[in-house]
């Protein structure tokens, strides 16, 4: 099926601006329904603690506090939440399933881990008033080191399991032990990459409505997935799941951890309001936000690589730890895929990875743009770097000389991916994406010329290239329908939420061509379940591959029943007509022809009998489910200058070569790339969420934890290819997490670069200043002993 | 509950006079209150810079002020901002904003707006270097600036055309 047209493929201004701009776009703590009550909770002061007592006399005493709830008042719908991925079908895997609960009841696992919750006529009387709570309890030690957790001394996060142990999976192709004899060269390094905050300038925000009447639940939720909150939800408590809507309206920013269900406030609010019959509202405040919302990242690795003396990779073999956090809702997602991204853009014949998820007393553990994908990039990419310096060739020539090539797709690298199906990447042509970076970059001439002129000057500036590649668009499906009204006006709408990603624009772009209207004519609704209740969610950078193949099939079905009442209504054949302006014509014939507007009409007659088989109206629905995930791929490359006084970075370039398939809007996948990036940056110089041994947070704030701003996300040069996805029939790909995941590899070796003069080695991300400064402190102290860490 | 303070504050050119609490945050009487939720809170303590406004015609953080602080002061909010310039339907800004993709989620960007009205006003014609620095106490996660500056640019450029 042809994708380019009038729109598809067209840099086009979004239409969800106007609204934005204004102020008038909906935001859920811009509900305001009348008689509302509002929630604050009372979290655990303890990581890990025992709950002795819990006194709520004085909380309920307070002027204009309705209710004041704990576990034993919830009943049987106190119940752990729902395992929102099993864990995939590898064989011989151990995997404990441990979900969060809505109140903690007997034990605390996580400082902020809600105890109490206070309903109150306002927001701060409900603040007030958790104040007045005691809660008496009664310490264990917390389980924060990872490497530590699975010690036999170690308190038991969860006390029905033997250890902290989560999971453990092992995935192999080829057989690594053979091959390691025979390698020329093993680089075995330990790698580490901590926690950061998804940090959406929203934080999240429920409210939900019972009518008692109409025996109906409506909820605004800043969900990234309102149909699986709407199904969970009519379940949980004995509801038809139309009685009950989830509404995603404008979401100030997701990344991640949106995604998440039930978060323990959500079920507090349903309940409450339930309980009530009034509207219940809870709107998280940042400190919150670090501790009640789920982060990622904390994963250690101990990596080897075996290449041959040309530097060409024979195997890799990685035992990794992977923190889930206090619980392990989102199952197996994380691991899995750094597991598979290990395996980057390179042909790895043989491969041993074992992972464990561990157990511990910090925040939930779920995706955060990347999701996973970070560690092993930065695993691979490290170890060919430092395999390259140890040949004495290029980091650019070892890349060359490993990716696969353009014959080698579809490529199955044999293990198995998040969505259940083999590790296959449909297309790609990595080499060429990597060349465009080395000459935006000058990267020869800055080796052979620039790098000696910056030195003569005193100046530390280094370079980075690496590659990426992401996959993207995994199922299980997504589904849309469109309509067109008697009025003429079009509206669309489809089950996934919206985050920033543009879908009001790029969704009508791509039904637009199909049926002949401006897409400024078409109205989308997305993440209402009132107007679309079949689908999954936003996530994994799938929703223009999923959901917009979905409209794209939608837009099809209409455009074929179109040419049915057309050709009925000038008894013509269909391939006599033509569509287009919003109306459809008998070619040749001028006067044969009406608008669209008048054939919805037609199509839904006052009297008479219709055709059998006719459905009414000019409407259609249709869903799109990929057999697996298309995987998107490119280079990033940077300069960099380090101050070595006071350790900070400038960028002084930064190029981003990418291929997410057919692009429907430029525009917006360069923006995409711009935000992933500087997500990036953040996560590999300035974000860490610093944790002391007792699992409190030091820098639950934005004074403290520290987001890029301005002025240190530098100008992105962006350079577009496009090798279309044969996996689904627009022939695109996901480009939400690319931007993010590459750089922390990118910035390791261009620092590295920049104090080449120091002997550096960067296997640890984030970095800062400070560590970068221990770094440089720590290779002057032991300049000459060798480097044997390892396995 | 503590006693009630009278506060009479005119915003967006209309006068309001009301009774609150004295701790009420500004930006709560704004979006709770007044029902002008155009202005967003994202961190409420004053380092996103979400909920900036315009305190007679300076950018402020309204979740860092008490609303009766702002007593006899004159506010401006994103839902105010078009009438800023007369004829054509929103701000130079806005317009900016949209055509450069300045914004994805919409959450910061009012703040963002508010800040740079003061901003350009008084630097009509401001370096690169000028407008991040500006842009820094305002925190976005979505589009990694790169479009905002652009933005300012171009409504700089839109302003001194409009004021020739």
């Amino acid at each position: 099926m042809g994708a380019s047209g009038k729109y598809f493929g067209k840099e086009m201004k979004r239409s969800e601006d106007q609204q934005l701009l204004t102020g008038k776009a909906l935001f859920v703590d811009d509900v305001d329904l009348p008689g509302t009550l509002h929630v604050a909770f009372y979290r655990s002061q303890s990581a890990h603690a025992r709950i002795v007592s819990i006194d709520t006399t004085a909380a309920k005493e307070r002027e204009g506090v309705v209710a004041v709830y704990t576990a034993e008042d919830m009943g049987e719908y106190w119940q752990p939440g729902p395992l929102l991925v099993p864990p995939p079908p590898v064989e011989g895997k151990i995997f404990h399933e441990r979900t969060q609960v809505p109140l903690a009841k007997g034990k605390v696992r996580q400082a902020g881990e809600p105890i109490v919750a206070v309903i109150a006529k306002s927001r701060y009387i409900a603040e007030d008033a958790v104040n007045d709570i005691m809660v008496e309890t009664e310490e264990i030690a917390a389980v924060v080191d990872l490497e530590k957790a699975l010690l036999p001394e170690t308190p038991l996060v969860h006390e029905d399991l033997e250890s902290n142990l989560a999971a453990h999976v092992i995935q192999q192709k080829g057989d690594y032990d053979s091959i390691r004899d025979k390698a020329d060269l093993l680089i075995s390094r330990k790698f580490h990459y901590d926690r950061g905050a998804a940090a959406a300038m929203e934080n999240r925000g429920i409210v939900a409505s019972w009518d008692e009447k109409a025996k109906e639940l409506v909820m605004w939720d800043t969900t990234q997935a309102p149909i699986p909150l709407r199904n969970g939800f009519a379940a949980m408590f004995g509801l038809s799941q139309h009685q009950v809507r989830v509404i995603a309206p404008f979401i100030g920013g997701a990344f991640g951890p949106k995604i998440m269900m039930f978060y323990p406030e959500e079920v507090v609010c349903v309940w409450a309001t339930m309980q009530l019959g009034r509207p219940i509202k809870w709107i998280e405040d940042r400190e919150e936000n670090f501790f009640a919302t789920t982060q990622e990242r904390l994963q250690i690795h101990n990596a080897e690589l075996a290449t041959t003396k040309d530097g060409i990779i024979l195997g890799v073999r990685d035992e990794f730890l992977h923190d889930t956090g206090a619980y392990d809702p989102y199952g197996l997602t994380l691991p899995i895929n750094s597991q598979c991204n290990v395996l980057a853009a390179y042909k790895v014949p043989n491969y041993y990875s074992d992972f464990k998820v561990v157990f511990t007393n910090k925040p939930i553990v779920t995706p955060v743009r990347g999701a996973g994908r970070q560690h092993g990039m930065f695993v691979m990419e490290r170890l060919l770097d430092i395999a390259a310096k140890e040949l004495g060739i290029s980091v650019v020539e070892i890349r060359r000389r490993n990716f696969l090539e353009k014959d080698d797709f579809p490529h199955n690298h044999e293990i198995l991916f998040q969505d259940f199906a083999p590790l296959v990447y449909d297309s790609g042509d990595y080499a060429p994406a990597l060349e465009s970076v080395v000459k935006a970059m000058g990267f020869e001439k800055f080796m052979s010329e620039e790098k000696a002129r910056y030195k003569a000057e005193g100046r530390h500036v280094g370079i980075g290239i690496v590659s990426y590649v992401e996959g993207t668009g995994i199922g299980p499906y997504e589904g849309a329908r469109i309509r067109i009204e008697p009025t003429g006006k079009v509206s669309l709408a489809t089950g996934v939420g919206t985050q920033g990603q543009g879908h009001f624009t790029v969704f009508p772009q791509i039904v637009a061509d199909q049926i002949g209207v401006p897409a400024e004519d078409i109205h989308t609704v997305t993440g209402d379940t009132r107007d679309f209740d079949w689908g999954t969610g936003t996530f994994a950078s799938r929703g223009a591959v999923v959901a917009g193949n979905a409209c794209h099939a939608a837009a099809l079905a209409l455009r074929k029943k179109i040419l049915l009442h057309a050709g009925r209504h000038f008894e013509v054949e269909e391939d006599q007509l033509e569509i287009g302006d919003s109306h459809v014509w008998v070619k040749g014939s001028p006067d044969k022809r009406i608008s669209l507007a008048d054939l919805a009409g037609l199509a839904n007659p006052h009297r008479g009998a219709v055709q059998p088989g006719t459905e009414p109206g000019l409407e259609a629905t249709a869903y799109f489910g990929p057999a697996s995930g298309s995987t998107a791929f490119g280079s990033h490359g940077v300069i960099l200058e380090v101050d070595p006084e006071t350790m900070m970075l400038k960028i002084l370039k930064y190029v981003v070569a990418h291929d997410c398939g057919r692009v429907i809007n430029p525009m917006i996948v360069e923006g995409q790339i711009h935000g992933g990036v500087a997500h990036g940056i953040g996560n590999a110089y300035y974000e860490q969420v610093h944790f002391d041994e007792n699992g409190q947070i030091q820098n639950a704030s934005f004074m403290d934890y520290l987001l890029p701003t301005a002025n240190d996300v530098p100008h992105i040069e962006c350079m577009h290819s496009e090798t279309p996805s044969p996996l689904n029939p627009l022939g695109i790909k996901g480009v939400g997490e690319a931007g993010a995941i590459p750089v922390g590899a990118v910035f390791a070796q261009a620092v590295e670069d920049a104090l080449s003069d120091y002997g550096i080695e960067v296997t640890e991300m984030p970095l800062s200043p400070n560590k970068l400064f221990e770094l440089m402190q720590k290779s002057r102290t032991t300049e000459s002993t060798e480097d044997t860490e390892g396995v | 509950m503590a006693d009630l303070v009278a506060v009479s504050i005119t915003v967006n050119g209309k006068l309001y006079e009301k009774a609150v609490e004295p701790r009420l945050l500004l930006s709560d009487f704004l979006r709770h209150e007044l029902r002008l939720t155009g202005t967003h809170v994202g961190c409420e303590h004053g380092v996103c810079g979400a909920c900036t406004i315009l305190l007679d015609g300076k950018a402020v953080r309204s979740c860092l002020i008490f609303t009766i602080q702002a007593t006899g002061q004159e506010i401006l909010t994103i839902e105010g901002l078009a009438d800023l310039v007369e004829g054509p339907a929103w701000h130079p800004l806005q317009e900016a904003f949209r055509e450069t993709h300045g914004l994805q989620c919409g959450f910061c960007t009012p703040g963002f707006l508010m800040t740079l009205i003061p901003f350009l006003e008084e630097n009509p014609d401001p370096t690169e270097e000028e407008i991040r620095e500006a842009l820094s106490g305002n925190l976005c996660r979505c589009t990694g600036y790169q479009n905002i500056v652009k933005a300012v640019r171009m409504a700089a450029t839109a302003l001194k055309e409009g004021a020739k």
